[in-house]
Order: C-alpha cells, then sequence, then structure tokens
C-alpha cells in the first residue's frame, strides 16, 4: 500500500486485541539422546507434558477507514483469532494436536511464529504489525514483520 | 519476520540521588525526596529482550538455561537487596538516577554470547519506566 506522505487525516493507529489459551506440551529432539535432551530442556523434557495459559496480544496497523472510523473491525479480528487459534491450540496438545507445529519443538518462539503465519495472510484490513505471545508473566516472545523497521 | 524473546526478572535495592557536582542545597532542589540521605529503595522489575536466529534443534532464540544464571550472575546478584551507591562499584562515580541503573544493566548484559542484546527496560515503580534499545549503543561516548 503506497501512501503519499503523513497528513493529519492520516495518521497510522496500532489497535492490539487480547486472547488466552491453555494448552499442553513439552520439548523433546528426538535427534538429541536422552541425556542431552534432558541437559538442553530441563524440566520441559518431562514426557508427561506440562502446561500453561498462553496469553497472546495481536497487534494491527493502519488507518482508519474515514467512513467507520476503524482501522478493522474487532468482531472480524475476534473470529480470525476464534478461527486460526482458539480452534486450533486451545485445550490441546501443541507437541500431537496441531500440524503447523509437526517437527518443530512447541517453543514460545516457535508458537508465536506459526500464529504470525496464520493471521497475516488473514488480516485484509490494515496490516499485522506485531504478534506478542506470553507463556508466562515473566517470558514472553514479539514477532514483528522485520523489515528493519522498529516496532 | 522478526522474533525476539523478553524475559522479566526482579530486584529490590536503595539508592540515594545525590551528586558532588552540585551542592547542598542544589541537590536538595534537583533530587528532592530522593536525595533523602539515608537512602530509600524500590522493588525494580527488569525485562531483557533478546533477539536472532531461532534454533531449529531447540526451537529457542536463547535457552533461558542459560539467560537466566547469566542476569543472576551479572545483575541480579550484584544489585538485590543492596545499597546501590556504594555497592555497585560504577554508582560510585555516577548518580544512580534509574537511567543510569538501567545503561549500566545494558552495559553489564550487551555481551551475552548466545543471542543479541536487544532491549533492557526497568520499571522503578509502576508510574515510571525507563528503557534501552541496542542502538543507542555509544555507551563510551554517552559515559565520557
Amino acid at each position: 500500500m503506497e501512501r503519499a506522505g503523513l497528513s493529519l487525516g492520516e495518521c497510522m493507529i496500532r489497535i492490539t486485541r487480547k486472547i488466552e489459551f491453555s494448552a499442553a506440551h513439552f520439548y523433546h529432539n528426538p535427534n538429541f539422546s536422552a541425556e542431552e535432551n534432558r541437559r538442553i530442556f530441563g524440566k520441559c523434557n518431562n514426557p508427561h507434558g506440562h502446561g500453561h495459559n498462553y496469553v497472546l496480544e495481536v497487534t494491527i496497523a493502519g488507518d482508519p477507514d474515514p467512513t467507520t472510523g476503524m482501522v478493522l473491525d474487532l468482531k472480524e479480528l475476534k473470529d480470525i483469532l476464534q478461527t486460526e487459534v482458539m480452534e486450533r491450540m486451545d485445550h490441546r496438545h501443541l507437541n500431537y494436536e496441531v500440524p503447523e507445529l509437526a517437527g518443530q519443538i512447541p517453543t514460545c518462539e516457535n508458537i508465536a511464529a506459526v500464529i504470525w503465519k496464520l493471521l497475516e495472510p488473514k488480516i485484509r484490513s490494515g496490516r499485522l504489525d506485531r504478534v506478542r505471545l506470553y507463556e508466562s508473566h515473566d517470558l514472553f516472545v514479539d514477532v514483528s514483520a522485520g523489515n528493519g523497521a522498529r516496532a | 519476520m522478526k522474533i525476539s524473546l523478553t524475559r522479566r526478572y526482579r530486584f529490590a535495592a536503595s539508592h540515594r540521588l545525590h551528586t558532588a557536582r552540585l551542592s547542598e542545597a542544589e541537590n536538595k532542589r534537583v533530587y528532592g525526596k530522593c536525595n533523602n540521605p539515608y537512602g530509600h529503595g524500590h522493588n525494580y522489575v527488569l525485562e531483557v529482550t533478546v533477539t536472532g536466529p531461532v534454533d531449529p534443534r531447540t526451537g529457542m532464540i536463547a535457552n533461558l538455561a542459560e539467560l537466566d544464571p547469566f542476569v543472576q550472575r551479572e545483575v541480579i546478584e550484584p544489585f538485590d537487596q543492596k545499597f546501590l551507591n556504594e555497592e555497585v562499584v560504577e554508582f560510585r562515580e555516577q548518580v544512580a538516577t534509574t537511567e543510569n541503573v538501567c545503561r549500566e544493566i545494558f552495559r553489564r548484559l550487551k555481551d551475552f554470547p548466545l543471542a543479541t542484546l536487544e532491549r533492557v527496560w526497568i520499571q522503578e515503580t509502576s508510574k515510571n519506566s525507563f528503557e534501552i534499545d541496542a542502538d543507542v549503543d555509544k555507551w563510551d561516548e554517552v559515559r565520557a
């Protein structure tokens, strides 16, 4: 989308929607020995798995539509998050039940990257600016377009 | 696509804002209550953001099993439950404002060998916070 330059009526806005989902996972790389898996992944290597209440913040950037005053309809974003994230990941075991994560260790980094790839093509109004995924209050991952511009 | 990982830590410490470069009266005027000679303290919250490629074998930018002990050794142990002005040598010469604390923490963490330090964010109270991005890395010039 090419823009002729900023004017007062054309000022980019970022909006963020938050959802929460709960899921199980564990970290295990079949190419590592049992000892390496334990050493590298520690408690997260427990084969019975463990779980988190993930908090996902999805940020959309764009210019508000002059008619509706919206960057995008939050109802539409809510539906996209429901379909793409909640139905795929909520109350699921991320090692076994999410095909997009197959063959990957379901770390916060990889889950957030999968969510970015799922959401980006679905945002038709504005553009996906940032995906922030909290695994816990003290740990989160940010994914952005990575064109060199800072979020 | 760019990915970063942020980890949050906490430490509690006391400080006093006072500089020998100003007179007693000026110190009182500039720093107000924070100039109290007995010092005061905060529960600091620290966010450390690192970036870099996600290792396909581990799915990680940096293993917390390595980042946590590094931050613990470089910052938490030397700062937690300490009087910053006296017990952290860098603050004997410079005022222990949270700007300077933020900068000192960045300096201590910037050589983390397993990922690139992108940002240090520190909250002094729920009402104020300070942050430094990696591209503001002219430490020697700033300090001079």
